[in-house]
């Protein structure tokens, strides 16, 4: 049973970031409850005021921008997965969304709350990293922008500031002959491990590649020492690289020993997911880029 | 706000509550509203059991804040079937036997109202996708897909009996492989 708290429900991003400034830690956002309500019941933390910012107009939605999807951070996980622009133009986005936890987790948590709770063990942050995903984050009085990899600082804490709210992620487009793929393992709802990728092709070569991994580690990273294994090399070259790639992968992860597996097991694991996650992206490429 | 008030629809009857912040919805569905067929089990919606429909989308009222129903329709197991006659689902459920113990069912039964509204005919895969939060620990699950693949059948299937009666049994109806293929890969999930 959870104990006492008073519910604040601002009409405003201001007005929140004032309700959040006011209490200070005494205060919390709620969103969609899926991660806070969890610790709450179980007695891990307990706060005076829960903010409702779901009562804020504006904060849920998807739009396209530019060629950019911009999410609104209240927006649930199932409106990713089942939003029709999502599922054309960001297939990888939606088919991650369709695999979060389960469909009334998906119903009610949202993307911004996953990100901003910060578990290690969660998909959104590994992929999303590989898209060069920004965040909007606002306050009474202004607002900044900063790559969504800059947003996690460890577990379970970013580097939202007390009077600040994640509002919108916004998500670019890849370049043309591009593909992006996330795969994971977890024998739990939440996963073991998370890899994701992207690939550019450009007349036979890889023009760009991406990694990010999650749930491993800390925080999902993007895994630049091993993208450069694999850029400039044609496509059968970076197959054959794969394994170089995923071994500085899995050291770069700083990987733990904890529920989810062993440090060992899961570092294996990320050389699997990403030899895979590689595959399917080169798969996904539009005709494959002249090959 | 510390006392909530709220309209809520629960099962097509209006009730007008006043709950503290800090409830949840299966706090207020089972203690105040003696809605016992809602399920308490893992507590930490991982198990489904608990689950129930807020606006025909399943939750589980074990994590969710009663006042979230707001303004909001509930539907429980309690407000499905008509009198005497079963909602379509249940009536699956009972004949293929696809529960034992029957605790997971409820939730269950209302998870598979909330899949076949949004899809009327899932494929075997689509619903061993929507239902993987959904746990039952007697069955194996193999029984629950064939319910829920038959009940799809009875309820988009057009004439009325369609699939009704026992002859069209589970997989081996309509489906045919995609019945089949799905139902193999169950017992093992």
């Amino acid at each position: 049973m959870l104990r006492s708290f008073e519910l604040c429900e601002p009409t405003s991003v201001a007005e929140a970031s004032v309700l959040l400034a006011r209490h200070g830690d005494a205060a919390r956002i709620y969103a969609g409850g899926t991660e806070l309500i969890l610790a709450m019941k179980e007695g891990l933390i307990h706060y005076d005021h829960l903010v409702n910012v779901k009562t804020i107009p504006g904060l849920a939605g998807v739009r396209l921008d530019g060629g950019a999807l911009r999410i609104g951070a209240a927006t649930p996980h199932r409106v990713l997965e089942r939003d029709p622009i999502v599922r054309e133009r960001f297939p990888a986005v939606a088919r991650m969304e369709t695999d979060v936890a389960n469909v009334r987790v998906r119903e009610v948590g949202t993307l911004g709350g996953n990100l901003c709770f910060a578990e290690p063990h969660a998909d959104p942050g590994a992929l999303l990293q590989v898209f060069d995903a920004t965040v909007r984050i606002e306050k009474k009085g202004g607002g900044r922008t900063i790559l969504l990899e800059q947003l996690f600082v460890g577990p379970f804490e970013t580097c939202l500031e007390g009077d600040e709210l994640l509002t919108e992620i916004v998500v670019p487009p890849l370049p043309e002959h591009s593909a992006a793929a996330y795969l994971k393992f977890g024998f739990l709802e939440r996963p073991s491990v998370g890899v994701g990728v992207a690939v550019t092709l450009d007349d036979g070569r890889v023009a760009d590649a991406r990694i990010a991994v999650g749930s491993v580690g800390p925080v999902p990273r993007r895994m630049r020492e091993a993208e450069a294994v694999l850029k400039g090399k044609a496509i059968a070259e970076s197959v054959a690289a794969l394994p170089e790639a995923g071994q500085i992968a899995a050291r770069a992860a700083e990987a733990i020993t904890d529920l989810h597996g062993s440090a060992e097991y899961k570092e294996h694991l990320v050389g699997v997911l990403l030899r895979r996650a590689w595959e399917q992206a080169l798969a996904a490429v539009d005709g494959r880029a002249g090959r | 706000m510390r006392e909530i008030p709220m309209t809520v629809v629960v099962n097509g009857e209006k009730h007008e509550l006043t709950v503290p912040a800090w409830e949840t919805l299966i706090e207020c569905l089972r203690d105040r509203l003696g809605l016992l067929g809602v399920k308490k089990s893992c507590d930490v919606q991982v198990c489904g059991a608990c689950t129930v429909l807020l606006d025909d989308r399943p939750v589980s009222a074990c994590t969710v804040l009663a006042f979230e129903a707001r303004g909001k329709s509930l539907r429980t197991i309690e407000g499905l079937a008509r009198g005497d006659e079963l909602h379509p689902v249940q009536e699956a459920f009972v004949e293929h036997g696809a529960l034992q113990c029957g605790f997971c069912t409820p939730g269950m039964i209302m998870a598979t109202v909330a899949l076949l509204g949004e899809n009327p005919r899932p494929t075997a895969d689509e619903v061993k996708h929507y239902m993987r939060g959904n746990i039952c620990r007697c069955t194996g699950y193999k029984r629950i897909l064939e319910a829920i693949l038959d009940a799809s059948r009875r309820m988009s299937g057009g004439a009325k009996g369609n699939g009704g009666a026992k002859g069209n049994d589970g997989a081996k109806g309509n489906d045919g492989a995609k019945g089949n293929g799905g139902t193999k890969g169950t017992d093992g999930r």
